[in-house]
């Protein structure tokens, strides 16, 4: 496993082609941004992709709902669940 | 008629490579298909952030539609008097297909929310902000007799004051979009809103 840094630039990339965002380049994205709203301002449908990718890349399932709006906060956040929980 | 004529106010024709408004054009392109609305959507300056996430038949929705409303439309419609009624013949076919493909490795909610025609007109309501009455009817063909009398029902009995219509059908790389800005009053150069005037719009031969 990569460490943190470089996870969280390859989370960045993987987020960018997963959700098409065409406009956006890793470095407009900030280690500690919202994801949601403000931010880069994803949506639900986003959210359920992020979900996908999760478990697409890192073979990682979220346990409950509510856990992904702590998980989702930011790239930072979305590194140290995959730093977690990889096997 | 007397009474009951509406207006055709503006006009929009999308057709493979390149878009026509009021019989003018204002885009052409070599490219094709998705490059082709990616092309236009930058060179006409349509902003709208979910661009990139939709399916063909969306974008081409929303690049026709902004050429269509740009300099046309009036802000003084409540948006429950402004409504959508497309029709096309291949519904999503475009997005099925992706969806499909994608799902033999894992399914895609994002590509899973476009595998209904009618999210476009879904699109242009919250990129518009318009709540009016709204419709997606799949038929074989352009039928402008069927366009004609169900927008001018919804005119009738008052419903809407403005209706964007006509046709939006992707296949392939084939991009055909005709769409027709309807309205109780007429304005500059608007034309009658009747079954042969938009045939006659959705039928030119722009030399291509």
């Amino acid at each position: 496993m990569e460490n943190k840094q470089e996870l969280i630039l390859h989370l960045k990339e993987q987020i960018i082609k997963q959700l098409k965002l065409e406009d956006k380049k890793p470095e407009d994205i900030g280690d500690h941004a919202p994801l949601f709203v403000e931010g880069l301002g994803l949506d639900s449908i986003d959210a359920l992709e992020l979900i996908v990718l999760l478990q697409q890349e890192y073979n990682i399932k979220l346990r409950n709902a509510e856990e992904g709006q702590d998980v989702f906060r930011s790239v930072s956040t979305m590194a140290d669940y995959i730093l977690a929980h990889s096997s | 008629m007397g009474g009951t004529d509406y207006h055709i106010t503006a006009t929009v024709l999308l057709r493979n490579s390149i878009i026509l408004k009021d019989d003018a054009v204002v885009f052409r392109s070599e490219e094709k298909g998705a490059a082709f609305l990616k092309e236009a959507y930058g060179q006409l300056g349509v902003e709208y952030p979910r661009f990139y996430k939709m399916d063909a038949l969306s974008k081409m929705g929303l690049v026709a539609a902004d050429v269509l409303l740009k300099n046309n439309f009036t802000t003084a419609y409540r948006p429950e008097q402004v409504g959508l009624v497309f029709s096309n013949r291949n519904a999503s076919i475009e997005a099925d297909a992706h969806y499909w493909e994608a799902s033999q490795e894992y399914p895609s909610p994002a590509l899973f929310v476009y595998t209904l025609p009618n999210i476009v007109i879904g699109e242009l309501c919250i990129r518009y902000q318009f709540k009016g009455e709204n419709a997606f009817f799949v038929s074989e063909r352009f039928d402008a007799e069927w366009i004609h009398w169900y927008v001018s029902d919804l005119m009738k009995r008052n419903l809407l004051k403005a209706c964007i219509c006509g046709w939006v059908d992707v296949l392939d790389d084939r991009l055909d979009a005709c769409l027709f800005l309807v309205e109780q009053e007429a304005s500059g150069r608007s034309s009658t809103f009747t079954p042969g005037n938009l045939d006659q719009i959705y039928k030119k031969d722009y030399g291509k």
